[in-house]
Formats: C-alpha cells, sequence, structure tokens
C-alpha cells in the first residue's frame, strides 16, 4: 500500500527536474558612422532579449521543476569568434547567435557533427533561409523578404502601386533594395525607378536643398521606398521630395519583427517587461533573441527534455507554438527553419498595418505569404 | 414580415426579471449600464483608469471594478455610480473572482506575475501569490476549494488551494490562456487559449486533462479563431464562446464538447453576462464598441448596442 501510494504521487507529479543551460554568442559588429547620432545602438542589443527570455523561461519553469540558465561569450571586433563558440558547444547544445551570416556560417559548419541547434536572432540575409541555409540552423529573425513582402502587401491594399527607391551604397542596403525589388514583382507593383544615395554632405544641414534635386528626376510614383539599413541618411529624406509623397522602407511607414509603437494583442506587457528589465525600448534584435530564448523554453516545457534532437524534432513539428504578441501563433518553417510570424509596419508612433494583411491567402498558412514560400526555397538541408 | 414580427415577439417577451448589464470600457474609463428590458445604455458612469474585470458581490450591493493603470480595485455602490472606496489590488490588476464566502477576492496582477488575495472587508492583502507570467484568467469553484490563475505567457492554469493560499498543481493548456471556469457542479474546469485556438477541459478530481474543443470558422483562417471569454448557461446546455477576431460566438454542448453552432457577433469580441433568467446573452465587441443581444432559445443575435470605447468586461444585477 506505501509503495503505491509512493508511486501514485510521483506519478501524479511526474516532474523530474531539469535544467537547462542556453548559450549566447555575439560578434559586436561596430555599427557604421551614421549622420546622427539621435538614436545610438544600445551596446547590449540582442543579449537584452536572451536575459529576458531567460527570467520568462524561468518563471514558467519553476512550476515545472524546469530551471534555466545563460552562458554568454561576446566577442569584440577581432576576438576569436571560433574560440567562443567552441567553448559554447562544450557547455550547451542551444545557442542564440546574433552573428553576421558568414560568421553564422562559419560556426554552424564547424559544429555541424555535434549536434548543437543555432538559432539566428539578427542575420536578415535571404539566402541563409535558401541555398545557403543549414540544417542546424534555426532563424526567429525575419528575413529581408519576410520584410519587404510585408511592405509589398501593405502598398498593394493602398493601391500604391508605383514605386520608386532609394538605396545606401552598403552591401545590407543593397540586399534590402533587392527584397524590395523582387517584392515588388512578386506583387505586381512597378518600381519604376531605383537610384543609389551618394552624398558626402552632412544632410542633417543641407538636405532642404539637396533631397528636393536628388529626387527631381525620378519618374512619377505613388511611394517612395528607401533602403538604408544601417539608418544612416533615410531620415532626412522625408519632407524633402519633390514629389510630395509617402516614403517607407527604412523610414516613415517601416515594415520590421518589432518596434517600440507595437503595443495590440498583449503586446504592451513584453514591452513593459524589458523596459523594467532593459532600461530602453526593445529592439528587433532584442525580440529576435528574445523569441529564440521562448522558442527553447517552449519546447522543453512541452517535451520535458533538454537534448536538442528531439527539441529540434517538436520544434519543426506541427505541435510547436509559441504566442509572439503579434496577434497569431509563431511557428517554425520545416523547409528551412524560418520561424513564421507577422510583420508589423509601423512609424515611430504607431503600427500602421500587420502583415499579412487581409486578403492575401495562402492554401496552408498566410504568414508563407511572407519571405520564401516552400517552392521557392532551395533549401534542402532540412529535407522537409 | 414573419422575421420582423418575430423580432418585435423576441423584444416584447422580455425576461420577468429586469435588470441591468454594466460593461466595461477599456480605453474610455467609463462603464455603460444598459438596461435589460429596453436594451438601452440608461446610465454611463466614470471610473479609474483601463477599467476591465467587473463583477458584483453575491447581493449586488456593490461592484468591485479592476482599474488596471490605476492600480486599484474600486468598489462602487451601482445605485448612485459613486465610489465607496478602494482596495488593495497590487500592480495592475485585469481580471478577478470573489470566492462563495463573499470575501476574499482572487486577483490577477498582469504585470507582476502575482495573484493578489483580498479581503473585502478588511480591505486587507491576505496573500500574494506567485503565479505565472501575465496571469489574466480568474476561477473560483463552486465549493471555494480551488481558486485558478491563468498565465498567459507561461501557458498555465495555477490551482490554488484557497485554504492555504498556495498553489497545488500547475496543468499546461495551450498558448496564452485567456480565461477560465468551473462548471456548476464542479467537477469540470475550462479554461480558453487564445492562440492555441482551444478550450482544455479538466477533471477538477485529479487535474487531468479530460478533453479539447477546436473551433472552425467558415471564411476565417483558423490563426484568427481565438477563444477568450467564456459563459455557462445553469441548465447545463449551452457554452458560449467569445472567439476575439472572429468576431464570432461559438455555442458549445457541455455534454458532448461538440460545437452547435457559430453566432456572428461584433468585432473582437472578448467577454459576456447573461441577464437574470438567462434567456439573453450580452457580448463586448472590443473593436467595434458596441454590445450584441442574443436571444437564447433562439440562438439568434437580436439587437447591437453602442457603448464607449473598447468595452471589455460585462457583469449583471437584478434591479
Amino acid at each position: 500500500m506505501l509503495v503505491f501510494s509512493v508511486f501514485f504521487a510521483a506519478a501524479a507529479t511526474a516532474q523530474e527536474k531539469l535544467d537547462v543551460t542556453i548559450g549566447y554568442l555575439e560578434q559586436v559588429v561596430p555599427p557604421p558612422p551614421v549622420l546622427s547620432n539621435l538614436e545610438p545602438v544600445p551596446e547590449d542589443q540582442g543579449l537584452a532579449g536572451v536575459e529576458l527570455g531567460i527570467k520568462d523561461n524561468a518563471t514558467t519553469g519553476k512550476f515545472l521543476k524546469h530551471g534555466y540558465f545563460l552562458e554568454k561569450r561576446v566577442v569584440e571586433e577581432g576576438g576569436d569568434l571560433a574560440q567562443a563558440a567552441k567553448e559554447l558547444v562544450g557547455l550547451t547544445p542551444l545557442i542564440v547567435v546574433n552573428a553576421p551570416r558568414d560568421d553564422l556560417l562559419k560556426l554552424a559548419d564547424a559544429h555541424a557533427e555535434s549536434g548543437a541547434i543555432f538559432i539566428n536572432a539578427s542575420a536578415p540575409d535571404v539566402d541563409l533561409r535558401d541555398a545557403e541555409c543549414r540544417s542546424n540552423v534555426f532563424h526567429t529573425m525575419p528575413s529581408r523578404a519576410m520584410l519587404s513582402d510585408a511592405l509589398a502587401q501593405f502598398a498593394v491594399r493602398k493601391k500604391w502601386t508605383r514605386w520608386a527607391m532609394i538605396e545606401g551604397r552598403r552591401d545590407g542596403d543593397k540586399a534590402l533594395a533587392s527584397a524590395f525589388e523582387k517584392s515588388a514583382a512578386k506583387f505586381r507593383l512597378k518600381l519604376e525607378a531605383r537610384k543609389s544615395w551618394n552624398f558626402e554632405t552632412d544632410m542633417r544641414r543641407s538636405a532642404a536643398s539637396e533631397v528636393p534635386i536628388f529626387t527631381q528626376d525620378l519618374p512619377d510614383h505613388d511611394l517612395l521606398v528607401v533602403a538604408d539599413e544601417a539608418d544612416d541618411f533615410a531620415r532626412y529624406i522625408a519632407y524633402h521630395t519633390w514629389l510630395p509623397r509617402p516614403i517607407a522602407g527604412s523610414e516613415g511607414v517601416v515594415p520590421s519583427t518589432w518596434s517600440a509603437s507595437v503595443e495590440q494583442h498583449g503586446a504592451a506587457q513584453l514591452q513593459s517587461r524589458f523596459r523594467k528589465s532593459a532600461g530602453r525600448d526593445m529592439r528587433p534584435v532584442d525580440y529576435a533573441a528574445w523569441l529564440a530564448v521562448r522558442a527553447i523554453g517552449e519546447a522543453v516545457t512541452r517535451t520535458k527534455a533538454r537534448d536538442p534532437r528531439t527539441l529540434r524534432d517538436y520544434m519543426v513539428s506541427d505541435k510547436f507554438e509559441l504566442a509572439a504578441f503579434k496577434g497569431r501563433k509563431a511557428t517554425f518553417r520545416g523547409w528551412n527553419g524560418q520561424m513564421r510570424q507577422p510583420i508589423p509596419l509601423s512609424h515611430p508612433r504607431a503600427v500602421v498595418a500587420l502583415a499579412p494583411l487581409e486578403g492575401f491567402l495562402h492554401r496552408r498558412n498566410e504568414l508563407d505569404t511572407l519571405g520564401l514560400d516552400k517552392p521557392e526555397s532551395a533549401c534542402a538541408a532540412f529535407g522537409n | 414580415m414573419i422575421k420582423t414580427a418575430l423580432t418585435i415577439l423576441l423584444l416584447t417577451t422580455a425576461s420577468a426579471t429586469a435588470g441591468e448589464i454594466w460593461v466595461s470600457n477599456e480605453k474610455d474609463d467609463t462603464l455603460s449600464v444598459i438596461d435589460d428590458q429596453s436594451l438601452e445604455v440608461i446610465r454611463t458612469i466614470e471610473v479609474g483608469e483601463r477599467p476591465r474585470g467587473i463583477t458584483f458581490s453575491k447581493d449586488h450591493s456593490v461592484l468591485f471594478v479592476c482599474a488596471s493603470d490605476s492600480d486599484t480595485v474600486q468598489v462602487i455602490d451601482p445605485n448612485t455610480g459613486k465610489v465607496l472606496h478602494e482596495l488593495p489590488s497590487g500592480e495592475d490588476p485585469e481580471q478577478f473572482v470573489l470566492h462563495p464566502d463573499n470575501r476574499h477576492l482572487y486577483i490577477a496582477n498582469e504585470d507582476d506575475a502575482i495573484t493578489t488575495v483580498v479581503d473585502v472587508e478588511t480591505r486587507k492583502v491576505v496573500a500574494q501569490i506567485d503565479v505565472g507570467i501575465e496571469p489574466e484568467g480568474m476561477a473560483v469553484s463552486p465549493d471555494g476549494k480551488y481558486a485558478i490563475t491563468t498565465s498567459e505567457t507561461t501557458n498555465m492554469a495555477h490551482w490554488i488551494d484557497t485554504k492555504e493560499q498556495s498553489i497545488v498543481a500547475n496543468t499546461l493548456v495551450d498558448q496564452r490562456p485567456r480565461h477560465a471556469e468551473f462548471t456548476l457542479d464542479g467537477k469540470e474546469l475550462w479554461v480558453s487559449a487564445e492562440i492555441g485556438g482551444t478550450i482544455t477541459i479538466f477533471d477538477v478530481a485529479d487535474q487531468s486533462e479530460k478533453a479539447k474543443i477546436t473551433f472552425e470558422v467558415k471564411g476565417v483562417h483558423p490563426d484568427r479563431v481565438q477563444p477568450v471569454g467564456f459563459e455557462m448557461t445553469n441548465d447545463g446546455k449551452y457554452v458560449f464562446v467569445a472567439l476575439g477576431p472572429a468576431n464570432h460566438i461559438a455555442v458549445v454542448d457541455p455534454k458532448t464538447y461538440k460545437v452547435i453552432d457559430y453566432l456572428l457577433v461584433g468585432r473582437r469580441v472578448w467577454h459576456m453576462a447573461f441577464n437574470g433568467d438567462q434567456s439573453r446573452l450580452f457580448t463586448t465587441n472590443g473593436v467595434s464598441g458596441d454590445v450584441t443581444v442574443i436571444d437564447v432559445e433562439s440562438l439568434k443575435p437580436i439587437k447591437s448596442i453602442k457603448v464607449g470605447r473598447f468595452p471589455w468586461g460585462a457583469a449583471y444585477r437584478p434591479t
């Protein structure tokens, strides 16, 4: 009888203590010089999201006897990322990465046999979800294609079908501009012109005289799209254009995974939790890093396991779902490891629209109208 | 013509027990009072900031209002509309439930991951219980033994022993649980999950999962079918489930757990309350800023009533 009751008590709680260590690996990339110093990039961008995610996981975990711990390696410019990655992989197979594309690929390949899972919380490069995908790399940061598709849907809805585009000269600007061009074609918008920003002058003083002339030769358009990923010059274009036109892209109506003006669907609570924890507003990389940690937490909660094989299988399965404060469940695309998620289109004071917009249908999931859909992705590593 | 006649019939054969439906308007800091006979707003009462959960004392002599952004629970005389006093509620109270003892108010403090227990007579905090992230839904079993808090980001129902004021069990549900209710006989606990799109039913005896209900509204993507508030009829015939941005109420048979019907209501339907004899259901429609009146017998919406901005909670009192 005693034996039975002891057994029963164990079965009723059925909770094995489980400690989960999540690694955070960052390659610090000094932000390029920009014209305005109004919004410096915070040094703890990414890390602050991971830290809140760990706290959130731990709050949930304490009811299940699941503990969450953070091991971080932040590698300064010129530091040894490979060594830091090696150390981390030695400590945990669950690693959130905040590093540029090339670094991410290198470490994913170096540890392909280790069984470790890397979750990309910062690199928006489309090819990482395409031919350059890796079976051990998930992405919570949306690709540039998801962002540009979101803007294109909004433009279709507004009937702003003629676009003109100004792009910066850095690689990220050009990649973003290409994504906008592809999205324009995908949603049958007309990109009338694509022009490169080529000023060396200080736009803070000369925008009023330079920008009208610079934009004067653009063919007529409904929407001026600006591709300026480092947030360098886009802010000086608004209200100075030759034609009075709305601006979108990196300024004006901005598609992003998160912005300080996202407040619906309970988002206000995440925003205030983050502000309390980090002392500043949550930025897209913070959000993607938080999502990555929560995705691991959710998989651990449901599977009651911590081995990467079980967690990976669960994350790509139909069972996985995550409430992401954007009104729809976030899940992972089985063909390339990209997290499906709504994309807010916002300006600094309000969300203008939330993509996918109503009417953009998909036979499987409307969220797959954003970014690389299964037939469009050349990713074979996931095997789904 | 027949339809008109039927509508008039429905409107004139109103319930014998006259009363009022009180609605909290989250973005107006007011309550709208609807006369359940004329189906018109007869009073608008100013309250604290961001009123959400509202409930009457068992004798309907006072109304409790969660004024979330004022970080307080206001106690209101429903006859005069005056605030009598405030209760210490902890930060950001969202929903609450009054224990059958008519004394202990269990309050979900959304920003603080805490459930606060307040004695409404002494006006003192009796206990604060650590729960999961973003506690929201609150329920109490008919025998008063358990209070339930659901936590939106932790995705659990926390079972609180009301004698010990401590958690005795935690049961996982789907993403973003919003509301919880015990069945009248106390044998089942129902919990809705907004992002998961489900209602999970637990056997109270051993807290095991007994069933799960999913919903499907024609022409609405499954991701947008988001069960939030729900109410059960006393005769055990129906459970009405608000489906948020799907703009429908699901009618569920609590014996078979099957959905019988979907009723079109206003936009982003949140919560609801019955009138006195449960012949009518009043739903709060957040985005459209109105209340839909549903005739329970025919399962037909009969009227929509304009209230304040973002109506959220609803409660009934006889007059």
